[in-house]
Formats: C-alpha cells, sequence, structure tokens
C-alpha cells in the first residue's frame, strides 16, 4: 500500500487528535483575531478561544450556515488579503448571487495536498494517465483533480465535458487508466463507447473511475464494474471546503477525511447534537487550515455516518458512509447543486408565467434530465404559437444561466398544477440510483 | 380600418391546451353541452402543449362555457375563403396571395358541400380582404357561421 504522506497518514489515532486540536485552537484563534463576522458570532455564543481546551469544546462553537455564503456575498468571510488570493471559484447561489470561495497559494496547496493523498491511496500514481471529465471553469471539479493528478506525477488529460466520443478515443489512444466524472456521465461513456463498437473492458486500459459530485449506489458501482471493467471510487468534497478533497482508498471501506486538515462532527437530526461514531446525523465540517475562506462548523446539508477505527489500509483518519441524503432540498442534477429556490427565483423574473411551478427529475439513457412545467398566465396566451416557443425559450435560457444545467420547460395551463396548504412539494424525482 | 370589412373578420375561438389524453375530450364535452355546434376545427403542436383552434357556431357562448371551466381561451380574427371544390383550387389562391406579398401565419380548411372552406390567418387583414374580394372569390361573412 502506498502512501503519499505516510506520517500523516497513518499516525496513531490520540496523535492525530492532538493534532487536530492543535490545529482547531490556532484556526479559532486566527479568526477571533481577524475575522469580523466569526469574532463576532463568537461573542453571541459567549465563547473565547481560551474556552476550546479539547475536541468535545468545538460544540461551543458557532454554526456556519450556506445562508451566510450569501449574505456576505461576494468576498466578505475572507480573510486573506486581495494580495494573498491567487484563485477563485464560484458556486450557483440559492437565489441568483453565486457562492464565491477565494484560495491563498496554501490553499491550492492544501487542496492538492488532500486529493493527492487520496488518489495516491486508489494506487494512482506517476505511471497513470488520468482524464478529467469534470466541468474546468468556475466549477472545482476540473481543476481540482488537474491539480491533485499533476501533484502525484500522473499525466493529466484535461478533458471537461462533452464531446464523448472523443472523449472515448482519447481514453484508448493515450491508454488513459482513470477517469474523473459523474457516476451518471461514467455510465454514458460506457453506453457511447458501445455504439462506438469499443469494449472499454477490453479494448481501453481505463480502469479507475474518480466518481461524485451526485448520489450513487452500490448498485451502480457492481454494473461499472461488471459492465466496464472499471473501478468505481466514491469521491467527496464541495466547492465551500476547497472542491473535491476526500475518496475512498482501495479497500474501499469509506471516504477518508484527513483529520489534521479537516475536522468532522456528524450531529442527530433532530436533537442537534453530536452522535457517536457509526451513528447516522447530519455532516458539520471544519476546515482547519484554510486561509482566505475559513469555514468552522459548516452545515453541508449531507446526511451520512462517520467511522473512527483505523481502515484495513492502515490509514488512521476518520472515514464517512456513502451519503444517504440531504437535510434540505437540494437536487444534483448531473453533478451540479440545483435548489428549487433557484428555479423559483429565476421563473418569478418573467411576467407571463404564475408562481405555480413543478421541477420532475428523471433518467434518460444514463444521464439526468430536469423538466420544470410552469403555469402560462391566461392573459400572456397567444393565438400565435412561434411566440410561445420563444417564451419557452427565454425561460429555458434564464434558468440554464443560473444553474449551469440544462433544462426543459414545459408550459402548462393556469391552475392545472397541484396547489399546497403547506410546505409546496415542487419536486418529482423519478430517478433510480 | 374599413368598417365595411369588419364582418370578414371571423371569430376563431384560440385554446391553450395541455398535450395529455383526455384534455381535447374535455373540450369536446364543454361544447356539447353548451350546445355549440363545431364547424372547422385544428390542433396546433407545441412542445408539450397544443392551441386548440376552432370555428363554431355560438362563438361567445362557447367562449363564456369554456372560459367557466378554466380554460385559457381567446378570439383570434381568420377569413374564411369560399373555394371551389376542384383540384387546383389552393393553388390559384396562393399564387394570388403569394403576389401581393402576404403571408399567411396559418390556414386550415374544411369541406361545407358543395363549397369548400378554407380558414386563413394573415398579418395584413384589410389588404388580404381586398385582393381576395378584387379577384371575385367569396369570403363568407360573420352570419354564415351563425
Amino acid at each position: 500500500m502506498a502512501y503519499w504522506n505516510p506520517k500523516i497518514e497513518t499516525m496513531p489515532i490520540a496523535d492525530l487528535k492532538a493534532l487536530q486540536l492543535k490545529n482547531l485552537r490556532a484556526l479559532v484563534g486566527r479568526l477571533y483575531d481577524n475575522s469580523p463576522f466569526y469574532r463576532h458570532r463568537m461573542e453571541q455564543k459567549g465563547v473565547v478561544p481560551d474556552d476550546i481546551r479539547t475536541l468535545e469544546d468545538t460544540v461551543k462553537l458557532p454554526f456556519m450556515y450556506k445562508k451566510d455564503l450569501r449574505d456576505y456575498y461576494p468576498d466578505k468571510l475572507f480573510v486573506a488579503s486581495k494580495r494573498e488570493i491567487v484563485r477563485y471559484h464560484a458556486s450557483s447561489g440559492t437565489t441568483g448571487k453565486p457562492t464565491i470561495v477565494g484560495y491563498t497559494r496554501n490553499d491550492i496547496e492544501t487542496w492538492s495536498e488532500s486529493l493527492a493523498r487520496a488518489l495516491t491511496s486508489i494506487g494512482l500514481g506517476s505511471d497513470d494517465v488520468v482524464q478529467v471529465a469534470n466541468t474546468y471553469g468556475l466549477f472545482t471539479g476540473g481543476l481540482g483533480f488537474h491539480y491533485a493528478a499533476e501533484k502525484i506525477g500522473a499525466a493529466v488529460v484535461p478533458a471537461s465535458t462533452g464531446n464523448t466520443e472523443r472523449q472515448i478515443q482519447l481514453i484508448q489512444d493515450l491508454g488513459v487508466t482513470a477517469l474523473a466524472a459523474t457516476p451518471s456521465y461514467m455510465m454514458y461513456v460506457g453506453e457511447v463507447a458501445q455504439k462506438m463498437g469499443v469494449s472499454i473492458k477490453t479494448d481501453t486500459k481505463l480502469r479507475v473511475g474518480l466518481l461524485g459530485a451526485e448520489p450513487w449506489s452500490d448498485w451502480m458501482r457492481d454494473r461499472i464494474h461488471d459492465w466496464l471493467g472499471v473501478k468505481g471510487i466514491n469521491c467527496y468534497g464541495a466547492s465551500e471546503l476547497a472542491g473535491p478533497l476526500f475518496s475512498e482508498c482501495e479497500d474501499q471501506q469509506g471516504i477518508h477525511f484527513w483529520g489534521d486538515l479537516t475536522m468532522l462532527e456528524i450531529l442527530h437530526p433532530e436533537t442537534q447534537e453530536p452522535v457517536g461514531p457509526g451513528e447516522k446525523g447530519e455532516m458539520v465540517i471544519t476546515m482547519l487550515t484554510k486561509e482566505a475562506f475559513p469555514l468552522i462548523r459548516y452545515r453541508i446539508g449531507d446526511i451520512s455516518i462517520m467511522h473512527e477505527e483505523k481502515c484495513s489500509c492502515g490509514r488512521t483518519h476518520p472515514r464517512i458512509s456513502r451519503i444517504t441524503g440531504r437535510v434540505d432540498d437540494m437536487l444534483i442534477i448531473r453533478g451540479i447543486n440545483v435548489f428549487p429556490s433557484q428555479v423559483e427565483y429565476s421563473l418569478l423574473t418573467n411576467p407571463e408565467l404564475g408562481n405555480e411551478f413543478q421541477i420532475v427529475i428523471d433518467r434518460k439513457g444514463a444521464l439526468d434530465d430536469m423538466l420544470v412545467k410552469v403555469e402560462l398566465k391566461p392573459e400572456a396566451f397567444t393565438d400565435n404559437i412561434n411566440q410561445l416557443n420563444a417564451l419557452r425559450e427565454r425561460v429555458e435560457g434564464k434558468l440554464k444561466n443560473l444553474l449551469n444545467v440544462g433544462v426543459e420547460i414545459e408550459l402548462v395551463e393556469p391552475g392545472s398544477l397541484p396547489r399546497f396548504e403547506g410546505k409546496a412539494k415542487r419536486v418529482v424525482d423519478r430517478r433510480m440510483y | 380600418m374599413n368598417s365595411d370589412l369588419e364582418k370578414y373578420r371571423i371569430k376563431q375561438l384560440s385554446i391553450f391546451s395541455e398535450n395529455r389524453p383526455g384534455r381535447l375530450m374535455d373540450l369536446a364535452r364543454d361544447m356539447k353541452e353548451a350546445k355549440v355546434n363545431i364547424l372547422g376545427f385544428t390542433i396546433a403542436e407545441g412542445s408539450g402543449y397544443g392551441v386548440v383552434r376552432m370555428l363554431v357556431d355560438k362563438p361567445e357562448k362557447a367562449y363564456e362555457k369554456l372560459s367557466a371551466q378554466g380554460h385559457v381561451v381567446k378570439f383570434t380574427d381568420v377569413l374564411a375563403v369560399k373555394m371551389e371544390d376542384k383540384p387546383g383550387g389552393l393553388y390559384d389562391l396562393t399564387v394570388l396571395l403569394k403576389e401581393a406579398g402576404i403571408n399567411i401565419e396559418y390556414a386550415y380548411g374544411y369541406r361545407n358541400s358543395p363549397a369548400a372552406v378554407l380558414i386563413l390567418k394573415v398579418e395584413d387583414f384589410d389588404k388580404a380582404i381586398d385582393i381576395i374580394l378584387g379577384s371575385g372569390r367569396t369570403l363568407y361573412d360573420i352570419s354564415h357561421f351563425r
């Protein structure tokens, strides 16, 4: 078993916890002194840095929510100066404004280090060719895998998304051994290859899929393995945290969360109190060493289970099971996070449309398909089909701009969508994972 | 606008309708219950929805009934050209309109023995009326459909 950073990755659990506490105390002290936001939050909770004496004291610290990222747009939560920031990424926000994440040079280095450990734990190294079929650009998926794969000495094929036939040709011609993608895109690659008369299993060297950014199942993992001969590795990350950061190791006993870089808590969904290892709950993440855009006790919204015992691979860091759900109504469409509130926000900008809408999600082949049904206002009806089609296309264009994912709009009759007295159920998700 | 020509503006009903089983049945039932006779009829297909267009003998009554049933309905002005029911009739008319530079937004026909009727939706009504009547053809006026 190869390690990228053996000293850290295999350090005794007690030592790791001591390091975690040391890093946590340094973080809290730094933010209390330098971040008006965190200082104010800590004052509200009546906590000062010296109150954090053990890891159990973490519960005294205030939470941070996605709403905070929106309220302090674009960079009011940043602690680093503009001079120190070397990169920005953005993800689509919940109500129109994107969420901006800034990075210092050290942040980029830590991000790559974290994922380099992960890639090494899968058995990847300088003999490998990693094709990154995640989107490059504001989305963190592309550059995240790119930097980490280069760091471990692998050759990177920065294919980004789209043009699947060319991707398959590159996989064949360059002897690509690992593909970073969403699990549904991995399946799609298999389908397109089949149509081209290419067997991923026998005609290519592809053996690892670095898969994440959307929910998937062991069933899909088995299917990818049996059909394509590719080992599907579960990866985890989020733009707020940096980007893709963690993955399973070769032994596939859960996703390793590097304890020197992060601190993970799992909260009981109702009591909001921390639960023990092996119990399911809401993940709360503290990024221990981030500089530009620090996060303490961030309510990321994913639901999972933490395991603390040493992994069979020798790594001592905590692991999480496959993400089993969300605490909010966030949807993941082709790897992109979508909130129904974003759809609502965009639809409301069209005077021709009513307030009721419904999101229907399906799988067409391997890929997600999102349809939004929205009521046409009676006064906006015209006998002219071209005008109605133009309206539909305009609404689709606005949504695509906001969500970064293609959406089909269906105009429906006023009064035809279900009405709700309590909380509206606006999403019909027909996908099978 | 020439008020003499107003009578040629036939009141067609245009109805916004979702493309799903039973929706046309609902419309037809409403017309039956209102004792409205449908003279001419077509459906234009959008994406996921359609626009049902129909000529009826009692447009106001039909409009009232459909609105009361929650349908999105509108009147649209169209022309009704009397056509000789023989080969080449449509060709001759389209030549006439093309030469006058009149664009047809949509059209549909039905047979009304011994003649046929072509329903035309155009942008420039007055010009179209002028050209069609000037060619010696007959346009049905509103009274024809009552």
